[in-house]
């Protein structure tokens, strides 16, 4: 399964504070990892929010918000995208990451929408017993 | 709670297994004894990870655990021999005992040692399907209830294979270690072969009703994906990463809502997956700057990367395709490279340029009995203009089919020549 894993920012993150030259080499260290193991697809460090912008929706209206925005511990400064064989094993890995931040922080784990989510639910076969029996309880 | 702990170990002992396999096997230079004693030390962990909770380095405990569990083997061991042969000496003083060996062995780097347990997983000595079925054990983890699944074939087939396999290894009684010089490029093929053949039987699922069996298509991914982290200046093996990852990449937009097999120039390019396109196309970037432009697998990804710039089928560079095809049939001579020549050729240079390539083909009869070739030819044949004769090549191609989705695209194609 694909997961993507997100590394949730901090007010150090916010802030632009770079990370130290030992947690860029723990990082790179963990990173390596990743990749013998096969599991490491895709991943990359994203600047503050102070340098992001929110479209808001309502109906046909479209309104852009600038950025720095409040909740920070809700903001994403990172993600990898990795393939897993399940959610438990996303989880140890997670584990063995390095603290990516200055002060405590939070990776979030949360998989992807695969082919195997729609596939039961679409299959011809269901699709026509569905259709039978609705035909079946207006016959009644 | 036990549960979870439990659960936590299992996942543990999973991402640890193989590296676990490895360094054991190198100690013991037996595959089977490695497997044992890594479960061994999974049992020990159950109980006792629990009590004490997780080590800070799991890995190394199980390494510790399976390493004391090898030693108390050889100890037993040499008490039996030295009691069969009433030796009055003391074998400890005798030089390099095994446990010193074991001891001198962990303080190795490691880095070699995965690596080392492909190469001898897909030892040349063993059939490709018993490479392909311990790879899937050894390197993937899968249970011989999974891999059974996998090659739709029985579970006591697949165990027997394996045991066989690993009794052929510990006969043989090979270096386990990384091949070099001459002996490298032989037996990297050999491993190449293996991840390919996985992939290619969840791609083509030559048996059975499934189109795509996607979980065997992602195992062999996961291989190529670790054996490039481990062999990082082979071009081959980013050559073949890119093939599967590109390949893969269409595998959603391969099958309709109905099962039924969509091929490329039918295919919704919008559900390809962009993400393993990117990462195919830097695997083929690394490949071509290691120097392996001119590889099999390089070529072939090369060709398929083709397929994956483009933004529609019109946008195809098929000149590209056709001279890269030149190339691949001078490199892998094989008369399925021939037919798919003579497709892009077709397509480079139109149908009758096609037609003629296939006539060469035809007559050296050895896809006789191919359905892709009736197909091709029938393909040229309606983009010729002459729909009739189209029509009897698709009909033939469907009767040759083996997969029942395939089949039916083929009637499909029949039908539409009336």
């Amino acid at each position: 399964m694909r997961v993507m894993v997100f590394v949730k920012a901090t007010e150090d993150s916010e802030a632009g504070r770079m990370p130290t030259a030992e947690l860029f080499e723990a990082m790179g260290k963990f990173n390596e990892e990743l990749v013998k193991a096969g599991v490491m697809l895709t991943g990359d460090g994203l600047k503050p929010s102070s340098q992001g912008k929110r479209v808001a929706f309502d109906g046909p209206k479209r309104s852009v918000i600038d950025g720095p925005f409040a909740e920070t511990r809700e903001l994403v400064a990172g993600y990898w995208i990795w393939e897993v064989k399940d959610m438990a094993e996303a989880v140890e890995w997670v584990k063995r990451c390095p603290n990516p931040m200055f002060g405590p922080s939070e990776i979030e784990i949360r998989p992807f929408y695969e082919m195997s989510d729609f596939g039961d639910v679409v299959t011809p076969e269901i699709l026509e017993r569905d259709e039978r029996l609705r035909g079946q309880l207006k016959d009644r | 709670m036990a549960a979870d702990i439990n659960g936590t170990i299992a996942t543990v002992f999973r991402i640890e297994r193989a590296r676990l396999i490895a360094g054991l096997t190198r100690m013991l230079r037996d595959v089977g004894l490695a497997e044992d004693l890594a479960q061994d030390a999974l049992v020990t962990a159950l109980a006792e990870w629990p009590k004490s909770g997780l080590p800070d380095k799991p890995g190394a405990w199980l390494m510790a655990a399976a390493k004391r569990r090898a030693i108390d083997g050889f100890r037993r061991d040499k008490m039996m021999a030295r009691k069969h042969a009433e030796i009055g000496r003391d074998l400890d003083e005798a030089g390099e005992s095994p446990a010193d060996a074991i001891e001198a062995a962990l303080d190795d780097d490691v880095g070699d040692e995965l690596l080392s347990l492909i190469f001898t997983a897909c030892h040349p000595v063993l059939s490709p399907e018993a490479r392909a079925a311990l790879t899937l054990r050894l390197i993937g983890g899968l249970t011989t209830d999974e891999i059974s699944r996998a090659f739709l074939t029985s579970e006591a087939t697949i165990a027997q294979r394996i045991v066989r396999a690993k009794a052929t290894l510990r006969d043989a009684k090979l270096a386990y270690e990384v091949p070099h010089g001459a002996e490298r490029a032989p037996r990297l093929a050999s491993v190449l072969e293996v991840i390919y053949l996985i992939f290619n039987e969840g791609y083509a699922a030559t048996a059975g009703d499934d189109l795509i069996r996607s979980d065997l298509c992602a195992e062999a991914q996961r291989l190529g994906r670790i054996l490039a982290g481990v062999a990082p200046d082979e071009p081959e093996v980013f050559g073949l990463l890119a093939l599967m990852e590109i390949q893969a990449s269409r595998l959603k937009a391969r099958v309709g809502p109905g099962g039924e097999a969509i091929a490329l120039p039918q295919q919704n390019r919008a559900r390809w997956d962009q993400m393993l396109i990117r990462r195919g196309l830097a695997a083929l970037e690394r490949a071509i700057a290691l120097g392996g432009e001119d590889g099999p697998y390089a070529l072939q990804a090369a060709l398929a990367a083709c397929h994956a710039r483009a933004r529609s089928l019109e946008d195809t560079d098929w000149r590209k395709m056709a001279s890269l095809y030149d190339t691949l049939r001078a490199v892998m001579p094989s008369p399925v490279v021939d037919l798919n020549r003579a497709v892009a050729h077709s397509m480079a240079f139109g149908p009758e340029v096609g037609l003629a390539l296939l006539a060469e083909i035809e007559k050296a009869a050895v896809l006789r009995n191919y359905a892709p070739l009736p197909a091709a030819k029938g393909d040229f044949l309606l983009r010729a203009g002459r729909a009739a004769e189209a029509k009897v090549q698709f009909e033939q191609a469907a009767a040759l089919s083996h997969n029942a989705s395939e089949r039916a695209f083929l009637l499909g194609r029949a039908a539409a020549c009336d």
